[in-house]
């Protein structure tokens, strides 16, 4: 049935659906408690005349005030703490629109909750003690490298702790190491893919067996196209840092959407609109609650990711809800190779320069494996000049400047005045290539 | 003694060239010459035409940008050496060229030369100084 030995990691991923809800009440009502020593939920469950006490069945998670990513920010740096500073055991951060990341906070507990779920899903995988991964997320802010490094150790694997970039080398270091499992993300694999057959190597010249992608949202035409040029069984997996990071939930042999780890986070699909539950098995943006987090505890974070979840029954015999792939953002949010990046970061870069009007569109395609993004801007009359090393400069500066604070390399173009659409209300800023054409 | 000549903005994709030709070719002005100058990103057309008034208000209800800019015009000798010789004189005046571009034009044997430099009247006056002929819009348009 499946090519590989279906293996499990953990028996809470097998729970009965009546076990695994009588758990889930009892850490409902223990997070909650945890989240009443944060000043901010403290205020919201007030505000929602809601105690830990009315908590008496999972429905009731209903009543519990919801959280965003403004609530986060409004909170920086770790405003939304449960636990004192001397027992938190590590920091992350994830991107945000500002150049200001926001941060969350582990405790010796969370790091080991949190390699014990990526264990699970790597696992799921086919990770074995035996085999080698090589992980070419970057180390540090991120919470992928690491997450997916302590849940290589926790399986009993071993690491190559490659980071990103230099692509030929991180070729070099798979074949001449020998590892059978790539983690990435997936448009770097397509990447190595691309760098590996310029040398003129084939999947047969390669180790690996196995990837883990996460990180970002990809398509099955992408999952065959990697699999064919790398040689190798490709796996989905999800997490965000406000949740955990990785972790929060993955795919099995059956590779038939990722199994939510419903023993540790509640996953509710709500129409973003009315916040109300969608029909079942209709698409909704995903909402995640934690319930075992010790520093930073997180009640009904609204992810803006929009998915479907499937309850049916999975041959593999895990029980938790499994999650379709992310099909949208309820916000304009963008990800690029992997990094966040707003439209109004954009606009922020365009302001700082002299001479460039804040109209813009931006363009995203994938014309090879990576992400491209053209910026097209205009030009204030008064700053057009005949000099081209006046428009040159012009241009290097809206460039330097939206990576500044982007982060992300773009093509600057410019366009005369008045030339880009202007429309009413919620302007028309981002012109997506990728999602409508295969990869 | 100096030229006015006109630039227009144009984004680098295809028939951005063509329908400002139209527009002037529409508009009944000839153009006498052009240089194009051109980036991955975008280019910026440079026109002299003898009605740059009107060729100006065309293009911009045409929706361009266009900059009026001051430009100097020498006539040399259409031979080895010609434009050798202004460069040389460019030079020792220390003047620093922006841009420049050259056409031949009706009287076979010379070549007409125009500079952009900062200072146009600076310019005009240490080329004629040094015997280098300037021309201005009435000789460039009407040949005398």
């Amino acid at each position: 049935m499946f090519a590989f030995e279906n293996r499990i990691w953990d028996r809470n991923e097998t729970l009965s659906r009546e076990d695994l809800e009588s758990l889930q009440l009892a850490r409902l009502r223990q997070t909650v408690e945890r989240a009443a020593n944060v000043p901010f939920y403290r205020n919201a469950l007030a505000r929602a005349r809601v105690t830990p006490k009315d908590i008496r069945s999972l429905d009731d998670i209903r009543r519990l005030p919801m959280t965003v990513k403004d609530d986060m920010r409004n909170n920086y740096p770790l405003g939304l703490l449960a636990t004192p500073m001397e027992d938190i055991a590590r920091v992350h951060g994830s991107s945000g629109t500002t150049g200001k990341p926001t941060f969350v906070a582990y405790s010796k507990g969370d790091l080991d909750t949190w390699a014990g779920l990526c264990a699970r899903f790597l696992t799921a995988g086919g990770l074995l003690p035996s085999h080698l991964v090589h992980i070419c997320f970057g180390y540090g802010l991120f919470t992928g490298g690491f997450g997916l490094h302590y849940g290589v150790e926790k399986v009993g694997a071993a690491v190559v702790p490659a980071s990103s970039g230099n692509t030929p080398r991180q070729i070099m270091l798979i074949r001449d190491l020998g590892a059978q499992v790539l983690v990435s993300t997936p448009s770097y694999a397509l990447n190595i893919a691309e760098v590996a057959r310029a040398q003129g190597l084939g999947p047969d010249d390669l180790p690996l067996k196995f990837a883990h992608f996460g990180g970002e949202p990809w398509t099955e035409d992408m999952r065959i196209r990697i699999e064919k040029e790398l040689g190798l069984l490709a796996f989905n997996n999800y997490g965000l840092s406000e949740v955990i990071g990785p972790g929060v939930s993955g795919e099995c042999a059956a590779r038939n959407g990722m199994h939510v780890q419903e023993d540790h986070f509640i996953v509710e699909c709500i129409d973003p609109d009315t916040l109300e539950p969608v029909k079942e098995g209709e698409g909704g943006e995903l909402v995640f609650t934690s319930l075992t987090k010790e520093a930073m505890p997180v009640l009904r974070y609204r992810t803006r990711d929009i998915a479907c979840l499937d309850r049916a029954p999975c041959p593999c015999g895990r029980t938790g809800v499994r999650m379709g792939r992310i099909v949208g953002r309820t916000d304009d949010m963008l990800i690029i190779r992997g990094v966040n990046v707003f439209p109004s970061q954009i606009e922020e870069a365009l302001l700082r320069v002299e001479g460039a009007a804040p109209h813009y569109v931006i363009e995203i395609d994938r014309p090879g494996s990576l992400d491209q993004v053209t910026v097209r801007v205009e030009v204030l009359p008064e700053s057009f000049s005949d000099k081209m090393s006046v428009m040159q400069i012009l241009h290097d500066r809206i460039d330097r400047e939206i990576q500044s604070i982007t982060g992300i390399r773009v093509k600057v173009e410019l366009a005369a005045p008045q030339t880009i659409e202007r429309s009413v209300g919620k302007a028309k800023r981002v012109i997506d290539h990728r999602a409508a054409k295969p990869v | 003694m100096k030229i006015n000549q006109l630039s227009l903005f144009l984004e680098n994709k295809p028939g951005h060239l063509r329908s400002a030709c139209k527009a002037l070719a529409g508009a009944g002005i000839n153009i006498l010459t052009l240089s194009l100058a051109d980036t991955q990103q975008f280019g910026i057309l440079r026109l002299i035409v003898k009605e740059w008034q009107k060729a100006k208000s065309v293009l911009e209800e045409a929706g361009g940008v266009v900059k009026v800019t001051e430009v100097v015009a020498t006539e040399v000798a259409d031979k080895p050496g010609g434009m050798a010789q202004v460069l040389e004189v460019i030079d020792q005046a220390g003047l620093n060229i922006e841009y420049m571009y050259a056409f031949t034009f009706r009287r076979n044997d010379k070549a007409v030369l125009v500079f952009r430099f900062d200072d146009a009247d600076a310019a005009v006056s240490k080329l004629s100084a040094a015997g280098i002929k300037v021309i201005g819009s009435k000789e460039l348009f009407e040949g005398k």
